[in-house]
């Protein structure tokens, strides 16, 4: 276990410089003068010349690129073009609201689908498995714009329960932020509820099926008493890897979702900077997201083997 | 045959059943949605681009089956226009990709050892990579196009994909008639490709079904079919400015894009089933 922890965190290092040098060589294909884009096409070429000096935009890129990680490992994350703000205050703001979002959409998520998928498992076979299957495989499938947006016009628009922007009036409390963040934490929901549940269902199946809780059983303890010692705890194992992958399509679901309930998000701001070519926002913003989503693989890796102690005991090498 | 017999066949013949079902109502869909995006000049009841300054925010009925937008464009004749965009990126894409991932994960299965553990080293970072991110950077900065579109989405998938054929590839490897060919020196590759075939079927559909997510999504973030575009994802985008006064504009093509994916969702799940209740 120990080594494992250390071979996992050894490969962090690696994994930054990678995600670093593939954001910073997309950002280096910008079609056209980043310059020009900036000044617009009326400027002069002398102070697209000079604009071009002043972001070091002459130099080449591998001294750009060890900058540009230097600053961006040291705290500055250089300035925004468009919005002409420090890019380290804005993107750690903006992950800020994308972070509570998700956390809300992941605290509604893993009891809502580890509750299904135990529900399906004891009942397998029967109508509620059925619905609970095929109603997570379709909306599984739904993009989570597509979810939102039905959301939206039936919660906000007709029956006018919920607020159709996600973002609550500064100063609000804690059950106005909540209340905004519904229709949204549940597009994400839906979107990643049919995997996780399927996967605890499956072993559930296996575990209610298994010789141990059939002794349980002709022991005399009773189905729910079986379920809650023997299965429960053999479901969590496949419950944890399933959550760690469906966390990854939640943070990726935010760009979209965010866009269309107006949310000050880190997806919004990605997909802002990429239109205005707002490189270092981009960057900044990419490569947060990209540690962001390492830090869930590594912790999802990480739970999966303490939770299960054959694997935690060394008497497995999965 | 004993009772306990009796009930297993039975239980697997209900399955059976089910997954029929749900295969015929997965190709229906498929099928519906493919004839509309060949078709739909001749079975939209209105020019999509058509505008009525008139007829504008129509609720749906009368002569607009589904209503109309700002333009007074009708939306159904709309959502059926905008079948064809999002059905003209989704199976090249799906095709580029499963026969990128098969390829590599074939290579990488039948020569195992050190050119395997560099295909699976290579392809564990670039998945780590989330695609969402990679695909707006990518998109945004190498400009909107159909095949930039294309391409991007069978990236993604590659990975994936290759990663399921490796692992049907090293489990059909084991077994003895791989070894036949072995020693007698024919070409395992295409003793295997045969064999692992319903994998990549399953895999393919399933990847059809996140290319048209894919596609749908991009259309709607602005980095896919320009706005005004009768495409789905472009519409839904578009239109949601005009949510309250006008929701049905909003609903007719999230409503098929759903109808869409579901229908892919199914079939894949049918044919996945299948396979393993043989």
């Amino acid at each position: 276990m120990k080594g494992f922890l250390l071979r996992r965190a050894a490969t962090v290092p690696l994994t930054l410089l990678g995600v670093s040098l593939l954001v910073f060589a997309a950002t280096e294909l910008v079609p056209g003068d980043v310059a020009r884009t900036i000044l617009g096409r009326e400027a002069s070429q002398a102070s697209v010349t000079a604009l071009r000096e002043q972001l070091g935009l002459d130099r080449p890129w591998i001294q750009r690129y060890a900058d540009w990680l230097g600053g961006f490992l040291t705290g500055d994350w250089g300035e925004s073009y468009t919005l002409g703000v420090p890019v380290h205050d804005l993107v750690l703001d903006r992950l800020g609201h994308s972070l509570l979002l998700a956390g809300v959409a992941f605290a509604l998520l893993a009891p809502v689908a580890v509750g299904l998928g135990l529900w399906a498992g004891v009942r397998h076979d029967r109508a509620a498995d059925r619905v609970i299957s095929v109603g997570g495989l379709a909306f599984g499938a739904v993009p989570e714009f597509v979810t939102g947006v039905i959301l939206l016009v039936v919660f906000a628009v007709k029956l006018r329960w919920f607020p159709s922007g996600a973002q609550a009036p500064e100063g609000s409390g804690p059950l106005i932020v909540l209340w905004h963040l519904a229709l949204p934490a549940l597009s994400l929901v839906l979107l990643c509820t049919g995997y996780v549940a399927r996967h605890v269902r499956a072993g559930t199946v296996a575990s209610v099926e298994s010789p141990y809780a059939r002794a349980a059983e002709l022991r005399g303890l009773t189905r729910g008493q079986v379920v809650r010692r023997h299965v429960l705890r053999n479901s969590t194992v496949p419950a944890a890897s399933a959550l760690g992958v469906q966390l990854q399509f939640l943070l990726g679901g935010l760009v979209s979702v965010e866009l269309l309930f107006t949310y000050p998000g880190i997806g919004a701001l990605l997909l802002q900077a990429a239109v205005d070519k707002d490189l270092p926002v981009l960057q900044a913003a990419a490569l947060v997201l990209g540690l962001l989503y390492m830090v869930i693989v590594l912790g999802a890796d990480v739970a999966y083997r303490l939770l299960d102690p054959r694997v935690r005991l060394g008497a497995v090498t999965s | 045959m004993s009772a306990a017999d009796a009930t297993a066949v039975r239980a697997v013949t209900r399955t059976r059943g089910r997954f029929r079902v749900a295969l015929s109502v997965g190709v229906a869909l498929i099928a519906a949605w493919t004839v509309v995006a060949a078709l739909w000049p001749a079975l939209a009841p209105y020019d999509p681009e058509a505008q009525d300054p008139l007829a504008r925010f129509l609720a749906p009925g009368g002569a607009h089956l589904l209503g109309t937008d700002q333009f007074g464009r009708d939306t159904f004749s709309r959502m059926l226009a905008g079948a064809r965009p999002v059905l003209q990126v989704a199976p090249p894409a799906t095709v580029l990709g499963v026969l990128l991932g098969t390829a590599i994960g074939l290579a990488a299965g039948t020569l195992g050892g050190l050119v395997d553990e560099i295909i699976m080293r290579v392809l564990d970072a670039v998945a780590i990579f989330p695609a969402v991110i990679a695909t707006v950077l990518f998109v945004a900065l190498a400009g909107r196009s159909v095949t930039v579109m294309v391409l991007v989405i069978a990236g993604a998938f590659t990975p994936i994909v290759a990663r399921s054929v490796r692992a049907a590839t090293l489990v059909e490897r084991e077994k003895a008639y791989v070894e036949a060919v072995r020693l007698r020196g024919g070409s395992t590759v295409r003793e295997i490709l045969p064999n692992i075939g319903p994998t990549v079927l399953v895999e393919a559909t399933s990847r059809f079904g996140d290319a048209i997510f894919a596609a749908a999504t991009l259309s709607f973030l602005g980095l896919g079919q320009p706005p005004g575009s009768p495409d789905w994802g472009a519409s839904v985008s578009d239109n949601r400015l005009w949510l309250t006064v006008a929701p049905w504009t909003v609903l007719a093509p999230a409503l098929a894009i759903a109808s869409l994916v579901v229908g892919i969702a199914l079939t894949a799940d049918a044919l996945r089933g299948r396979r393993e209740h043989a």
